[in-house]
């Protein structure tokens, strides 16, 4: 079967905290951010490398981004993707939810056969958890949002979908598209001899030519939302560190918190 | 105005180049120059292919007719049938801006279940379309967004609002892809620019370090989930009875792509973590799984849920569902007490912004004390027995 993984490059969540605002251009600073790949989507790799490993599969991961996201594919491909492709193009720039899920959606059209496609739930950047179901929505297939559990049986995907305070049993036909949660499965490490591997692997890039897009559809021109504003929230308050004996600090925070009216 | 392509004849040279990249096969060569058949979409492939810049593109400016569109609805959520809390928070959020609006406030309500409607007419709204098909009474996907695309194209509402929970989040991105419109995530403000009828959504990103003001100026309906949680319920007035609009939808089963076998309940001890007003976490600091017991004691005690940071999902103490933070659940109850959690940066992102945070640690140093409301500088095991045996005599004397 094929399965297809997209995969986002995101600022590495240890670093999350110094992403700056330039006040000047209301951008947000990357330099010197170290980059990751969006930790759901290395779930989404790692479920699409043990279908293979029960099933035998053909898993091709692609990703829409400035052409350094080429590390992360270079990554999963060490983990064991066969083939990486990325999307990048100065067109796609600027672009929200409606137009990356466009793009990615060109993308799985070119490269034509798929039966799985896997996604994270969400980006840690954006965390919108909108472009999964936004490219079953262009591609017209099923969707299982939040799943746990996979499992594949013929032409059908069974998942476990969580939601708030249970979860469902559902099935689906292939082809379907599924975003999977962090309890789906512990990624692997790249081993020596993938990552061997990965650096021989020729990254495919494909630009807007190659996708054939509607220019109207991608990047600033094809987003429907715009950015107008960004800015620092307000810094959590420092509050106040309970002093005394274990007793009174145990009958000052008692007091505090029935002042609240918390208890 | 409108879209305009032409080929600059000084320039193009006749090399055809552009002609096997056009998609629609638009472009001919005629007395050798390129021309530009009326198929053409306007993508502008050809502009980029041609070595010469001798195609020139001019777009029309985006001009939607956005008047066509009034009002301001909001999607009922039902679990189990019943309305989630949700719904009554974006109800009173949705009037404030129908109000701002000077139109009607409408609820929309899939499925056949009749009783709540009686219930809902108490809100403070103008309408509700009731969209009656047994076929909805669960939430699946496909369903609902034919259901709702369908009332959308027909009333034309200019904003709707979604609760941003598994289920909101999953049909919302759905619908709004449908509709080729602007949809913004997990909003926490929302306000109108009375100028143009923009509804300005202000959301946060990168786990709540950076706050972003989005809008969708070009595009109608404007939808928005909403985070739940933030804003008040909306409370039951009775002035304005709202008027019901029963709704027959055309679906068929087959249409549902993805069949739904069952539906497990996780343990029933385990409290809707974003529902619950008061969590009480542990993290490592607890050094062995047998005490969560004491966690539960204290979050029973005070009728809250049970959290959890991921070292000690990590280390199998504790079923994944209770964690919090970045790679688990994102909470915001009034009242959040953090037992033996260091405060990693991916933990705080998912519970900076609860009301009230309480840290009990015995490292002075934790970076859990530069957000905590409330800290204590403590070894748990002394102090979380002690608070227990003070709440419970303090509550035996009010009884
Ligand atoms: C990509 C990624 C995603 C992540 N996502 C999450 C997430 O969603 N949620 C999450 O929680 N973590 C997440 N983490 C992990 C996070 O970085 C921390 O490792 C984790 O939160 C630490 O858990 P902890 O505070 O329980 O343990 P520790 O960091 O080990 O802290 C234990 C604390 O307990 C205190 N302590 C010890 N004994 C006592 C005692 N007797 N009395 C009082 N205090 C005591 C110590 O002083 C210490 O501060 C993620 C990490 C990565 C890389
Ligand atoms: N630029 C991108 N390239 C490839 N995949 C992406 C991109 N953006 C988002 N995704 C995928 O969509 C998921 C949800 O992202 P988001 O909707 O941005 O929260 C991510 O976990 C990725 O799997």
């Amino acid at each position: 079967m094929d399965i297809i993984v997209c995969i986002k490059q995101v600022p590495d969540t240890e670093e999350i905290q110094k992403v700056k605002i330039n006040p000047q251009t209301n951008t947000i600073v990357r330099e010197s951010i170290k980059s990751i790949i969006n930790p759901f989507d290395e779930n989404a790799i790692e479920e699409a490398l043990r279908i293979k490993e029960k099933n035998s599969a053909f898993v091709t991961v692609i990703s829409m981004g400035p052409p350094q996201a080429e590390e992360a594919l270079r990554k999963a491909l060490a983990m064991g993707a066969d083939k990486a492709i990325i999307l990048s193009d100065p067109s796609f720039a600027g672009s929200d939810t409606l137009a990356t899920s466009y793009t990615l959606a060109s993308a799985i059209k070119k490269i034509g056969n798929f039966d799985l496609i896997l996604l994270g739930k969400q980006a840690i950047d954006g965390d919108t958890a909108q472009v999964g179901p936004g490219v079953a929505e262009w591609l017209q297939i099923p969707q299982i949002t939040y799943v746990r559990k996979i499992q594949i049986d013929g032409r059908m995907v069974r998942a476990e979908r969580s939601l708030e305070d249970s979860f469902e049993l559902v099935e689906a036909n292939l082809p379907a598209l599924v975003t999977v949660t962090k309890e789906i499965n512990e990624p692997r490490y790249p081993s020596l001899r993938g990552l061997l591997k990965a650096k021989a692997t020729k990254i495919i890039h494909w630009t807007s030519q190659d996708l054939q897009v509607d220019l109207k559809k991608v990047g600033l021109d094809g987003s429907a939302t715009q950015v107008i504003r960004i800015f620092t929230p307000e810094p959590p308050s420092h509050g106040e560190i309970l002093t005394g004996s274990v007793s009174q600090k145990a009958d000052k925070l008692i007091k505090k918190l029935k002042k609240k009216n918390l208890i | 105005m409108r879209n305009e392509i032409k080929v600059i004849w000084e320039k193009c040279t006749g090399c055809g180049r552009c002609i096997p990249k056009c998609p629609l096969s638009a472009i001919v060569l005629e007395n050798k120059k390129a021309k530009i058949l009326p198929n053409c979409s306007f993508c502008g492939i050809c502009v980029k292919a041609c070595p010469f810049e001798a195609i020139e593109l001019k777009r029309q400016e985006k001009i939607v007719d956005l008047s066509e569109y009034r009002g301001v609805w909001v999607l009922a959520e039902q679990r189990g049938g019943k309305i989630v809390p949700v719904t009554l928070e974006l109800l009173s959020v949705g009037r404030d801006l129908a109000d701002k609006l000077g139109v009607k406030l409408s609820l929309l309500l899939l499925g056949d279940e009749k009783k709540n409607v009686e219930q809902l007419r108490r809100y403070p709204l103008d309408r509700i379309y009731l969209v009656q098909d047994s076929l909805l009474n669960y939430y699946r996907t496909n369903l609902y967004t034919q259901a709702i695309v369908d009332l959308v194209k027909k009333e034309k509402p200019e904003i709707i609002l979604v609760g941003a929970t598994s289920i909101g989040r999953d049909l919302a991105p759905r619908v709004a892809t449908r509709l080729q419109t602007g949809l913004t995530a997990d909003c926490t403000s929302l306000q109108i620019d009375k100028e143009n009828r923009n509804l300005i959504q202000i959301r946060p990103a990168f786990g709540g370090n950076i706050m972003a003001t989005i809008v969708s100026p070009y595009h109608r309906p404007q939808i928005a989930t909403v985070r739940p949680k933030i804003m008040k319920k909306a409370s039951p007035k009775n002035e304005r009875k709202a008027e019901v609009i029963l709704i027959k939808p055309k679906l068929s089963l087959e249409k549902a792509a993805v069949n739904i076998l069952d539906l497990i309940k996780e343990e029933s001890e385990v409290k809707d973590l974003q529902e619950a007003e008061i969590i009480v976490s542990g993290g490592r600091g607890l050094g062995k799984a047998e005490n969560f017991s004491l966690i539960r004691k204290l979050a029973d005690l005070l009728g809250g849920a049970v959290g959890a940071s991921r070292a000690v999902v990590d280390a199998g103490w504790i079923p994944s569902y209770h964690q919090v933070g970045q790679t688990g659940k994102t909470v915001q109850p009034k009242l959040y007490i953090a037992c033996g959690i260091s405060g990693a940066i991916q933990h705080q992102v998912g519970m900076r912004t609860s009301e009230t945070i309480v840290a009990i640690n015995k490292d002075p140093e934790a970076p859990i004390f530069n957000i905590a409301t409330y800290g204590i500088v403590e070894d748990l095991h002394k102090f979380i027995p002690l608070l227990i045996d003070k709440l419970e005599k303090a509550q035996r004397s009010l009884t």
